[in-house]
């Protein structure tokens, strides 16, 4: 083994796995587990559809239907649409700039355990018919001390507390490497879509994610030690939860569908075979789409009866973000024009399926933005179409496009064409199946929500309809499984750049190394591996000793100095442990919060307390800032 | 159907159907030009000129941007016109509790108000503006044919405006999840000729019926001696309980228990003996009776018109 | 390896301070974050205010004495805080040493001058929603106090024992940062908590 090898090496066996601090098997264990849940909501959706099939069915119960649209919902959103897009972008990042690793492997790791013990909670109290039941966005006074008996009302709150904290590591992970960690030469304007993508969605995690934590905190307090926030007989408001929720709600559905673009903008030039058509418009329209959705809030609120004047500034606000999105749209469209002829594979068939099903959904949200419409649209079936347009057209789509199309990077396999065309028409026609009714049932009168609905309504033909569309989906996502299985097991390895593709990712193996690259890279282009000379130079001189990498310059990606990474550990896993223990404990006893604190500031130091021996190879490789202002002169030559 | 949103009978709902129609039409234009671009760029075999594309990108953003704002506008317009205060309307006031509605016609004179649960009749032709408020949790009251829907919230007093053109029954359902049997919680909503609602109004204004015959009588005994009192009101009698439904005229209604059931005596025998098999749930609990009391019960109530 | 260019990074530093550093922005991002926090609750505060005829409802505005103490307390503080993070800049261990005790036993006075301020606000999180947020403003900041704290406690420990490396000294400068923040937040926070009941009723 070289000395690079031994030491980004990991342990073997369990301590290794419980303590390894490389992105790409943090990276890929995280899709993992949120792909499980995805599942299982899936799951949970199916027995629902299964009892609406019928009018006045008694498959299920108000009571458990209400615990399976209520966990079906919280965990799509909290444990798998906004986490695989974080798991996916740990994984990419860091090979898509052309680095060895995230900025904080200690901290991405622990932010996964968090999110994996939050998971498994939320299922664990379902499984125990203690789920939560008042709706994914759990309104008060439903959701608050006098109508929700028991816990469920506070595990989901604290469902809420582990996957926001988990997710905000994440962000200010995704953003620290983006900005700090790029190859030299790779100036913003460099910069791969898809890192801007993720970057400008970090950073609405951290201006979202706070609100959506005082709204639940203030719900836990007001049920566990009898605060009033929510209370209008005594100075409180069930609307404060509503304005609290969506602020972050709002923001929320663009945290899910801008890392689908970024990876579209990733896909689609590809399979194009040429660059993207306008690039600095479509940074500029991620963007004006993250400032935009914070500004589009009330629009989940126009039946509440709040004055017209403020609603009309929703309604505009709401409609003018379908401009940005189309613009992203129309490039996409120009780039395919202008690219040679276009070679399909299935990853570009899911591109293509999310124009045809994000565009629908994103229409039927222009008419729910207008009050006027809204005021029939709003809390049917019809939003209930339009919410998975949306979503499964605009991120999940994309997302199984990712899937294909990195699938042989992170396991050296390619995945099946000849399954993954199954799988696409499965879930297409599927999804348009089980869909495109609701937006008829809502426009007959079906709110949503209801376990079950009279024969008189006349609701069943299309209910059953959207129950075999629903069945479809299943069929296809079973299909994903037997392909990601079977393609697993083949002997034959993808070569490292099957797609011809022009990102830094694809100058690697399949997998890559635990240290990504053999040498980092330096680039001049925005298509480095289009280039003619590629790559431009290499990076020498990173001490192996010690996990190391290039810090650089955020403008301009001038090498600025070197990083020491922290090696292995365990105590990112203690301290989620310890942090599972002060949450879950929380739900029962607000003490939980005082003596839960100690074990978790226990593993914190643990965690942070420098190591003799590391400390003294530190040392033996330090060089001091002012002394080591070395010039680049190489660089230069080379870049200009 | 008599609950759709593109079927309206009133002229509110009509604005918003037409509406509707302008942005559907809108869409389904956007939709196929931007898909048969999307078609023609998988399928072309040269190359696209680049500068005609980023040229194609702008008029296309400049298109939508119009199309955007003449939407954002006709929407605007369209709610003006809804959200006009309308003169002289009849004002009622709903209650939304988990899961009835509580209903009460507002009128100058306290003598002359109505009170009554589940079914709000109207006159055609004439604005009715609804005060909404909610006892426990947050509902919702929609009646697809007639208008959008508006939000009962405790704490607050919202405002919902109904116009019927023509007379007939409007179902609606609670639109805002609020609990366990959220989905059996429906509104009727019917529409009079002004001279039959007028008809209807005063027959509500007096007192119930007296028994016609000993089973009804022993009927109202039952009644007034088993825990029915507690909670609901028959104006009239001793029975002044206010946590459920106002029974004075309850054998008037199209259904009951929230438009759970049709309102036949088969059915009222059966709610009253096991509520909870019906609308498990639901706050009224069972009550024991033998089979003789129930039986003079459901025709003491069933003669409550 | 072919005769590709190369650029030698051996003589680049192995640390450096300020926004070069990976830590700083994630100090930053946890500013940021927090930051976002405070500032929601005080849009909360001012939001259910509005709704209210009376503000306070119906007891006193807090009492001024241990909350205008605090912030006094807290400014000073600012004086030690900037002093450890100009002297772990210089790498100078003495004056860190020195600036970081003496950050330390500030906090130890603020955190007895909160626990009095908690005893004379006049209402209690239970009486109403005035209550409820004016608790929950003064346990946000409360809490992020005694975690600081904690931090700096723990670092001040390890400039005594080691081991040291130069990291250890970008650490202090953006525990200062951080520290910074915490002092910071507390300005909005005790305006909005004593000095608007009692002079924008």
């Amino acid at each position: 083994m070289s000395q690079i090898e031994q030491t980004w090496a990991d342990a073997p066996g369990l301590k290794g796995w419980l303590s390894t601090m490389d992105h790409k098997r943090v990276g890929v264990r995280f899709v993992v587990t949120t792909l499980v849940f995805f599942a299982l909501a899936g799951l949970l959706a199916a027995v629902m559809r299964l009892q609406l099939a019928r009018a006045d069915n008694h498959l299920v119960g108000p009571d458990l239907y209400n615990q399976l649209f209520s966990v079906h919902g919280t965990a799509m959103m909290f444990l798998f649409a906004v986490p695989v897009m974080e798991a996916v972008a740990l994984y990419l990042i860091p090979l898509m700039v052309g680095t060895r690793a995230v900025a904080f492997p200690r901290l991405n790791a622990y932010g996964y355990w968090l999110f994996l013990f939050g998971g498994v909670m939320l299922f664990v109290v379902f499984a125990l018919n203690i789920g939560p039941e008042a709706g994914w966005f759990n309104y008060v006074p439903l959701s608050g001390p006098e109508f929700s008996a028991g816990k469920r009302s506070d595990f989901w709150a604290q469902l809420i507390t582990f996957t926001e904290v988990s997710a905000l590591i994440g962000a200010i992970v995704i953003i620290t490497t983006a900005f700090k960690m790029r190859a030299p030469g790779m100036t913003l304007a460099r910069m791969p879509l898809f890192v801007w993508a993720m970057v400008v969605t970090a950073f609405m995690i951290v201006f979202a994610m706070p609100s959506v934590m005082l709204a639940s905190t203030f719900l836990i307090t007001d049920r566990l030690i009898s605060t009033q926030f929510y209370n209008p007989a005594e100075g409180g408001d069930v609307l404060l939860w509503q304005h609290l929720f969506w602020f972050f709600g709002h923001p929320e559905v663009y945290i899910i569908f801008v890392p689908a673009l970024g990876m579209i903008s990733e896909i689609l030039p590809t399979f194009a075979r040429r660059r993207v058509v306008g690039y600095a418009a479509m940074v500029i329209a991620l963007v004006a789409i993250a400032f935009l959705s914070f500004g589009l809030w009330v629009h989940h609120m126009f039946t509440t009866g709040l004055p017209p004047l403020g609603m009309s500034f929703f309604t505009a606000a709401s409609i003018m973000i379908a401009l940005p999105t189309g613009l992203q749209i129309f490039c996409w469209i120009a780039t395919l024009a202008t690219g040679k002829r276009v070679q399909f594979a299935t990853p570009l068939l899911f591109v293509i399926g999310f124009f045809f099903i994000f565009i629908i959904g994103g229409l039927t949200g222009v008419m729910l933005g207008a009050t006027t419409l809204d005021s029939q649209l709003h809390d049917s079936y019809f939003v209930v179409a339009h919410l998975h347009y949306v979503l499964i057209g605009g991120a999940v789509f994309p997302l199984f496009g990712g899937f294909y199309y990195w699938f042989p990077k992170l396991t050296g396999r390619m995945l099946s064409e000849r399954a993954g065309r199954w799988n696409f028409w499965l879930f297409f026609i599927g999804f348009n199946v089980a869909f495109f009714p609701m937006h008829i049932l809502g426009l007959q009168g079906m709110p949503r929500r209801v376990y079950t609905y009279s024969a008189a309504s006349g609701w069943e033909n299309l209910n059953l309809l959207s129950t075999v569309g629903a069945v479809t989906i299943a069929v296809s996502m079973l299909v994903f499984l037997v392909n990601v299985v079977v393609s697993m097991r083949r002997r034959e390895r993808a070569p490292d750049n099957p797609w011809n593709a022009s990102g830094l990712e694809w100058a690697t193996s399949c997998p890559p190394p635990a240290y990504n690259f053999m040498a980092i890279p330096v680039v001049n282009s925005r298509t480095p591996l289009w280039e003619k000379e590629f790559p431009v130079a290499e990076v020498t001189g990173l001490p192996e000793i010690l996990r190391t990498t290039l810090v650089t310059r955020l403008h301009d990606a001038e090498p600025d100095h070197v990083a020491i990474l922290p090696s292995p550990s365990i105590w990112p896993f203690l301290a989620a442990l310890a942090t599972t223990v002060m949450f879950i404990g929380s739900v029962f006893t607000p003490w939980a919060m005082v003596w839960g604190a100690v074990p978790v500031a226990i593993t914190l130091i643990g965690w942070f307390w420098p190591d003799k021996e590391e400390t003294a190879r530190m040392l033996s490789i330090e060089v001091k800032p002012p002394e080591g202002e070395a010039r680049v002169e190489a660089l230069r030559e080379v870049l200009s | 159907m008599n609950h759709e949103v593109l079927a309206p009978a009133g002229p509110l709902s009509s604005q918003i159907a037409q509406l509707f129609w302008i942005f559907v039409g809108v869409a389904a234009v956007v939709y196929l030009v931007v898909i048969g671009f999307l078609v023609a760029a998988l399928r072309r075999r040269n190359e696209a000129n680049a500068r005609t594309a980023v040229r194609a990108v702008s008029v296309a953003v400049g298109i939508t941007s119009v199309i955007l704002l003449g939407l954002g506008l006709s929407d605007f317009f369209a709610q003006r016109v809804i959200a006009a205060t309308p003169k002289d309307p009849l004002r009622v006031r709903v209650t939304a509790h988990q899961w009835w509605w509580e209903i009460e016609y507002s009128d100058g004179q306290p003598s002359r108000r109505v009170r009554t649960a589940n079914e709000l009749r109207i006159p055609t032709q004439r604005p009715v503006e609804l005060e909404l408020t909610a006892d426990d949790v947050i509902h919702s009251f929609w009646v697809p044919s007639l208008q959008g829907k508006k939000d009962l919230l405790p704490g607050y007093t919202t405002r919902l405006d109904l116009v019927a053109s023509r007379p007939g029954v409007y179902e609606g359902q609670c639109a805002e999840f609020c609990g366990f049997q959220h989905a059996h919680m429906s509104i009727d909503v019917i529409a009079l000729d002004p001279e039959e609602y007028s008809r209807w109004y005063d027959a509500q204004l007096a007192s119930a019926p007296e028994p016609s015959d000993p089973v009804a009588l022993h009927g109202r005994e039952v009644f007034m001696g088993s825990t029915c009192v507690m909670c609901h009101n028959i104006q009239g009698t001793d029975a002044s309980g206010s946590v459920g439904p106002d029974l004075t005229h309850v054998a008037g209604r199209r259904r009951l228990a929230a438009g759970t059931l049709p309102n036949t005596l088969v059915n009222l025998a059966g709610w009253i003996r096991d509520p909870q098999a019906v609308k498990p749930g639901t706050r009224m609990p069972a009550t024991q009776l033998s089979g003789e009391d129930l039986a003079a019960l459901t025709t003491y109530l069933s003669e409550l018109r | 390896m072919s005769a590709r260019s190369t650029i030698d990074v051996s003589r680049l530093p192995t640390y450096a301070f300020g926004h070069r550093s990976l830590m700083w922005w994630a100090t930053m991002g946890m500013i940021a974050i927090e930051g976002t926090v405070f500032a929601i609750a005080i849009v909360a505060y001012f939001y259910l205010r509005g709704l209210s005829d009376a503000w306070p409802p119906s007891s006193a505005a807090p009492d001024l004495l241990y909350g205008t103490l605090n912030t006094v307390i807290l400014l000073v503080s600012g004086i030690p805080n900037h002093l450890a993070a100009r002297a772990a800049e210089r790498e100078d261990l003495r004056s860190v040493r020195l600036w970081m005790v003496s950050c330390l036993a500030l906090g130890v006075a603020f955190q007895a001058v909160r626990a009095l301020e908690y005893l004379t606000l006049n209402t209690h999180w239970t009486q109403n929603a005035y209550g409820s947020i004016v608790f929950a403003l003064l346990t946000l900041h409360t809490v992020h106090m005694i975690t600081d704290f904690i931090d700096t406690a723990v670092l001040t420990v390890l400039m005594f024992t080691g081991p040291l490396s130069g990291r250890r000294y970008v650490d202090v400068n953006e525990n200062a940062d951080y520290w910074w923040f915490v002092v910071a937040a507390w300005i909005p926070i005790y305006f909005t908590i004593y000095l608007v009941p009692r002079f924008f009723p």
